[in-house]
């Protein structure tokens, strides 16, 4: 579905992200972990087409995507929920939604919309009752649902979510966790970036561990929850000390 | 102080406020999607006005104006398109120096194509002395198309960016104009859209106005203050607080004649101008909630 190839990509001289390879299969869900400033937003923005690569190759469905804009890239059925939520704060909850429907009417699909909004209420049934307040008004959890169902909205074959955990209450991030994997079980593909590894790893089927803008590891969800590097740089958990304890 | 006098000042007040409030939600569309002062808005009235009565002369009045509009609409996209569209992440500082340039060069340009004369328009019912009696008062037939045309414009922009795709994809992009892009929306697009919307919108005012201020090659300035005073005192991107603002500065200006001179008109906005700038710069009507909610 998503094939990448030696990306380069960073800021003006900043080159953050260097020959990043990596791929994701229909029907899984892939994370992204990796600490504060590794470049995990910068690879999702590369691939969206907010930020335009350097050098290498995202190929998305059989094209590749690299030179193209963001609003085609959204055409083409990949869709990302930002960082930060980023929903339209001074427009109803409604609105954000027909919003994120935009390319269905652009394809003529304007009857999958109705049906869609219904897919959405059922899946996030907060969002139904809020239908018309503005999505400013919202707490963090349901602007995280409202800015997930934004992209869903779009129809995507592939969805990208960055931080989606971000600032919200363990409980909340439960809620998050658990539509994703519903997602996943309802066919979507999803590329998850997190920097909450552990909860990322415990749905996902494979990982990539990106560390200053390199893929350092990579492997099965489980095998990275097991994989002692892993452990200790991001689950906060160090095996070999924990032996040393018991000896 | 004479009742029907203060009838007469109200309704004067009225009526330039109501173009003021219009030239002041052409500075608004602009502002909502770009974040910029399109300082050629006035230029756009201007035009309006011109071209109108020049195709007047070729074509009955309100197929000249739907011309005059269309051709305003036309010269908005075209300024967008040759002169900001393809900019990368321009400053505010460098967008604003664009827009001054533009409207300078569109005042030239008119002063070149229709030399320094003033013409008009004529009444679009009745003529120059003739007059409706409203409860005593005497109104020019021409006021009421003015505040008439607006008001109906006010309400369908406001349909508009409410109830249509195209406006609330206007309106998504000036919340948040990469969450726009990430829906789908082209952001350029909406941009070269609210160019239109403004030269429309300007010229409509233009044309309306043009029977009763005259029209010249340079009267697009004056109005431009006018109408950024009044979208800073109704608050930057507030439409429905524009026209507010431009009926209370309309009706200021109106009865300052009683105690000043007339000469004296134009300080009042010129001082209110600076005067809100300094104490309240978010407007009369900048209500902090939204304000806060605002991203641009």
């Amino acid at each position: 579905m998503l094939k990448i190839k030696n990306l380069e990509s960073g800021y003006g001289k900043l080159k953050v992200l260097k020959r990043v390879s990596m791929h994701v299969n229909p029907g899984e869900i892939v994370t992204i972990v990796g600490s504060n400033g590794a470049g995990k937003t910068t690879l999702l923005h590369s691939i969206a087409g907010l930020l335009k690569a350097r050098s290498g190759e995202i190929i998305f469905d059989g094209q590749d995507i690299l030179r193209l804009t963001t609003e085609k890239i959204v055409f083409m059925g990949c869709s990302l929920v930002p960082e930060g939520r980023q929903v339209f704060s001074t427009m109803s909850v409604k609105e954000n939604l027909l919003l994120g429907a935009y390319v269905q009417y652009r394809k003529k699909q304007k009857e999958r919309v109705r049906a869609d909004l219904e897919r959405i209420y059922d899946l996030f049934p907060i969002l139904r009752e809020r239908e018309r307040q503005l999505a400013g008004t919202l707490s963090g959890g349901e602007q995280q649902m409202l800015a997930i169902g934004r992209a869903l909205m779009a129809g995507p074959k592939l969805i990208m979510m960055d931080e989606p955990s971000m600032g919200l209450a363990p409980l909340i991030v439960k809620d998050i966790f658990h539509i994703i994997l519903k997602l996943r079980n309802e066919g979507n593909t999803v590329l998850l970036v997190e920097q909450n590894a552990k909860a990322a790893l415990s749905i996902a089927d494979r990982g990539y561990v990106l560390e200053t803008g390199r893929i350092m590891l990579q492997g099965s969800a489980e095998d990275l929850l097991s994989n002692k590097d892993v452990q200790r740089a991001y689950l906060g958990r160090d095996i070999d000390s924990e032996v040393e304890l018991k000896l | 102080m004479n009742i029907e006098l203060f009838f007469q000042y109200l309704v004067a007040g009225l009526t330039y406020g109501t173009i003021y409030a219009i030239v002041a939600i052409g500075f608004n569309i602009i502002y909502n999607t770009t974040g910029i002062i399109n300082f050629a808005q006035g230029e756009f009235v201007m035009l309006g006005g011109m071209i109108a009565v020049t195709m007047n002369k070729f074509m009955p009045l309100p197929s000249a104006i739907l011309a005059a509009v269309t051709l305003t609409m036309i010269l908005g996209a075209l300024i967008e398109i040759v002169f900001i569209r393809w900019l990368v992440k321009p400053s505010v500082l460098r967008m604003i120096i664009i827009t001054i340039g533009l409207s300078i060069v569109i005042r030239e340009g008119a002063l070149h194509i229709w030399g320094e004369s003033v013409r008009a328009l004529p009444y679009f019912t009745g003529t120059e002395v003739s007059s409706i009696a409203i409860g005593g008062v005497f109104i020019s037939p021409q006021v009421l198309w003015v505040i008439g045309v607006s008001s109906i414009a006010v309400v369908a922009l406001n349909l508009f960016f409410n109830y249509t795709l195209p406006g609330r994809q206007m309106r998504a992009c000036s919340a948040n104009r990469d969450a726009a892009r990430l829906c789908g929306i082209s952001a350029k697009n909406m941009v070269t859209l609210s160019f239109v919307l403004s030269a429309g919108i300007g010229a409509l005012a233009g044309c309306v106005v043009s029977p009763i201020t005259y029209v010249q090659y340079d009267s697009g300035t004056g109005l431009a203050i006018k109408g950024f005073t009044v979208a800073i005192l109704g608050g930057l991107g507030n439409s429905m607080a524009a026209v507010a603002a431009g009926m209370m500065l309309g009706i200021l200006e109106s009865f300052s004649i009683w105690v000043m001179p007339t000469a004296y008109k134009d300080v009042i906005s010129i001082a209110i101008l600076l005067l809100i700038l300094f104490v309240r710069p978010s407007g009369l009507f900048g209500n902090k909630e939204a304000f806060s909610l605002k991203e641009f």
